[in-house]
C-alpha cells in the first residue's frame, strides 16, 4: 500500500510538468500582452516595462526563471497587480475559497450518500422516485444557473441569507454559495448510492445477514453501506473537479473575494503569471483530491487493493 | 428499461425550429435598441414575448440568437470531438502495443488536467469572442473521453474472425480500420456524441458567463444570465428567460444522450 502510494506521488511529477509546460507555453502564443492598452505606449517605456519583468528575453530563458522560481515557491510578479507577488494574491483569496470549496464537499457527501442509501432501500416508493427524479435536475443544471435563482429565492423575494456584499466572517452570506456548490454534487453522489446500493443489497452476504436476524437498520449501515461507498469515492477526484469549476462562478455570482476571480480577470487581462500561478496552485489541488480518493478506494475495497504491482 | 426518447426529440426539434425561425416571427433583432421600453416585463402589445433588457434589447430575439450560438456550436464542437476521438481511439486499438500505451498514456495525463483550465487557457491565444476558436478549443479537449471508448471497442474488434478475414485478403490497416472498425463502433460513438452536445453548451454557456465567451452585441445564454443574475432584484425576467432556454436545452439532450446510449450501447451503463 505504501509502495502504490509513493509511486503514485512520483506519478504526479510528469503531470504537472505538463500542465506547467502546456500553460507556459500556449499562454505566450496568445495574441496580446499584458501591457497592450487603449492607448499604446511610448517604445521606449514599453522596452523598460519589458525589461522589467523578463519579457525581453529569449522564451526559453523566461522558461527557465519561471521554472527556478517555482522550485523556490514564488509565481512570480503579477503584470496586472503592480508591486504585488502572484503568491500574495493567491493567498489572500485561497482561505475563503477553501472554506466555500470544502464545506460545499462535506455537505454534498453527507446529504448525498443517506438520501441515495434510503432510496435505495425505499426502492418502490413513489417518494424515493421522485426524489432521484428531483436529483436528475440537480446533475444536470450547472452551479450558474442554480447561484442566480437561489440568490433570487432566499435572498430577494424571501429573505433569510444574505447575498452580495461579503462581510467577512459573518456565515449568513456562506450559506447560499455553498449550497449552490453543493447541490450538483449531492445530486449525483445520490444516484451512485442509491445505484451501487441496490447492487449490494441484492448481494448473498446481505441475505445472510439477513438470515441470521440481523435488523434492516443494521444490515443497512452496517454491512452495506461500505461496499456501496466503492463508487461513490471513486467519484470525489471528478467532484472535487467540479467544486474548483463551481467555485470561480459562485465567487462571481455571490461577490465573494475568493481566488476564483484572479483565474477569470488574468485570463481576460493577459496577466501571464497569476493565471499560470492560479491554473498551478487549482490544478495541484485537483490532482491531489484524485490522488485521496484513488488510496481510499483500495482502502474500502479489499478485493482490489492496489499494493501488489 | 425501455426508454422514450420522442419526447426529447420533440422539444429540441421544437427548440430548433424556433431558433431558425426567430428572425421572421419577432420584428426585433438581437441588437436592436427599443428606447420605448427599457427592462419591460414579458409583454404582447410592443411584441416583446419574453420583456427587454435594460437598453431595451427584445429578450426573446436576443433568446433566440443565444440558442442559435448554443446549438450550432455544441453540433460543431462535437463533430470535432468526435472526429479525432475515434481517429486515435481506433488506432491505438487497432495498433495495440508499446504504440498503444504511449498513446492512450497521453490521453491519461491530459486526461488528469482540469478540462476548465485547459479551455480557458486555449480561450485567451484566441482574439475575444471568436467563435470559430471557441469551437476548437472546447471540441479539441472533448475527444478524451471518446477516444477511450473507441479504443476499448476497438480493442475487442481487432481479435475477430472478419478482422483476421481483412488482414488475410490483404486489406491494408487504413481500410480495415476505416471498412471494418468503424461501422461497428457507429452506435458507440453516436450515444456519447449526443452526451457530448449538453456538455458543449454547457462549457460555452459557462465561459461566456465569466466573460470568456461570446461577447456583446452577440448574446450567449450564459453572458444573459450574467446579465440577468445583476437584474434579478428589479427584473427577475432577465434571469429567468435564459436560465429556463439553458435547462429546457440540457435536459432534452442528455434524456436523449441516455435513451440512445441504452438502445445503442446497451451494457456499458
Amino acid at each position: 500500500m505504501l509502495a502504490y502510494a509513493l509511486r503514485r506521488i512520483v506519478g504526479l511529477a510528469p503531470t504537472l510538468f505538463v500542465l506547467v509546460t502546456l500553460s507556459f507555453f500556449v499562454i505566450r502564443l496568445a495574441p496580446g500582452g499584458p501591457f497592450d492598452q487603449e492607448q499604446t505606449l511610448p517604445p521606449a517605456i514599453r522596452a523598460n516595462l519589458d525589461a522589467a519583468y523578463g519579457l525581453d528575453r529569449p522564451l526559453l530563458v523566461q522558461y527557465g526563471r519561471y521554472l527556478a522560481g517555482l522550485a523556490h515557491g514564488d509565481l512570480g510578479p503579477s503584470f496586472r497587480f503592480k508591486d504585488f507577488r502572484v503568491t500574495e494574491l493567491i493567498a489572500s483569496g485561497l482561505p475563503l475559497s477553501l472554506t466555500i470549496g470544502l464545506s460545499a464537499a462535506v455537505l454534498a457527501f453527507l446529504a448525498g450518500v443517506p438520501l441515495g442509501a434510503w432510496a435505495a432501500w425505499r426502492d418502490r416508493s413513489r417518494v424515493a422516485a421522485a426524489l432521484m427524479a428531483f436529483s436528475m435536475l440537480g446533475v444536470v443544471l450547472p452551479a450558474f444557473v442554480i447561484g442566480p435563482l437561489l440568490a433570487l429565492v432566499f435572498g430577494i423575494y424571501w429573505p433569510i441569507f444574505r447575498v452580495g456584499g461579503y462581510v467577512p466572517g459573518d456565515p449568513a452570506y456562506l450559506v447560499l454559495p455553498v449550497v449552490t456548490l453543493a447541490l450538483p454534487v449531492a445530486a449525483y453522489v445520490a444516484r451512485l448510492t442509491r445505484d451501487s446500493m441496490r447492487e449490494v443489497l441484492r448481494s448473498n452476504f446481505i441475505r445472510t445477514a439477513r438470515a441470521k436476524g440481523l435488523g434492516s437498520r443494521a444490515i443497512l449501515w452496517r454491512h452495506a453501506l461500505r461496499p456501496a461507498l466503492i463508487p461513490v469515492v471513486s467519484y470525489l477526484g471528478p467532484a472535487t473537479a467540479f467544486i474548483v469549476t463551481g467555485s470561480l462562478v459562485v465567487e462571481s455570482v455571490f461577490g465573494l473575494p475568493g481566488s476564483g476571480r484572479y483565474l477569470v480577470q488574468g485570463a481576460i487581462d493577459r496577466d501571464y503569471t497569476l493565471v499560470m500561478g492560479m491554473i498551478l496552485v487549482y490544478g495541484v489541488f485537483t490532482l491531489v483530491c484524485n490522488l485521496v480518493a484513488d488510496l481510499a478506494y483500495g482502502w474500502l475495497d479489499p478485493r482490489v487493493r492496489v499494493g501488489a504491482p | 428499461m425501455k426508454t422514450r426518447i420522442s419526447p426529447a426529440l420533440w422539444v429540441l426539434g421544437a427548440l430548433a425550429v424556433l431558433a431558425l425561425a426567430a428572425p421572421f416571427i419577432t420584428p426585433w433583432s438581437h441588437d436592436t435598441l427599443d428606447w420605448e421600453h427599457l427592462a419591460a416585463p414579458p409583454q404582447l402589445d410592443a411584441s416583446h414575448w419574453f420583456g427587454t433588457d435594460r437598453l431595451g434589447r427584445d429578450l426573446f430575439a436576443r433568446g433566440m440568437q443565444a440558442l442559435r450560438v448554443s446549438l450550432a456550436l455544441g453540433l460543431l464542437a462535437t463533430l470535432v470531438s468526435v472526429g479525432i476521438g475515434v481517429a486515435w481511439g481506433a488506432t491505438a486499438g487497432y495498433l495495440g502495443g508499446r504504440i498503444d500505451a504511449a498513446m492512450m498514456r497521453f490521453v491519461d495525463i491530459v486526461y488528469a488536467l482540469p478540462y476548465v483550465f485547459i479551455v480557458i487557457i486555449l480561450s485567451t491565444v484566441f482574439p475575444r469572442g471568436s467563435l470559430a476558436a471557441l469551437f476548437i478549443a472546447i471540441g479539441a479537449v472533448g475527444w478524451l473521453t471518446m477516444a477511450r471508448i473507441v479504443r476499448g471497442q476497438t480493442l475487442s474488434l481487432r481479435s475477430r474472425e472478419f478482422v483476421a478475414a481483412a488482414i488475410a485478403g490483404g486489406a491494408r490497416t487504413p481500410a480495415i480500420l476505416w471498412r471494418h472498425i468503424f461501422p461497428n463502433v457507429i452506435g458507440a460513438v453516436i450515444a456519447y456524441a449526443t452526451l457530448t452536445i449538453p456538455q458543449v453548451i454547457l462549457f460555452e454557456s459557462f465561459l461566456s458567463f465569466l466573460g470568456l465567451g461570446v461577447q456583446e452585441p452577440y448574446a450567449s445564454l450564459g453572458s444573459l444570465i450574467n446579465e440577468g443574475a445583476q437584474e434579478m432584484e428589479s427584473s427577475p425576467w432577465m434571469l429567468l428567460v435564459p436560465a429556463g432556454l439553458l435547462t429546457l436545452l440540457l435536459i432534452a439532450f442528455n434524456s436523449l444522450g441516455d435513451g440512445l446510449r441504452r438502445r445503442l450501447a446497451p451494457g456499458d451503463d
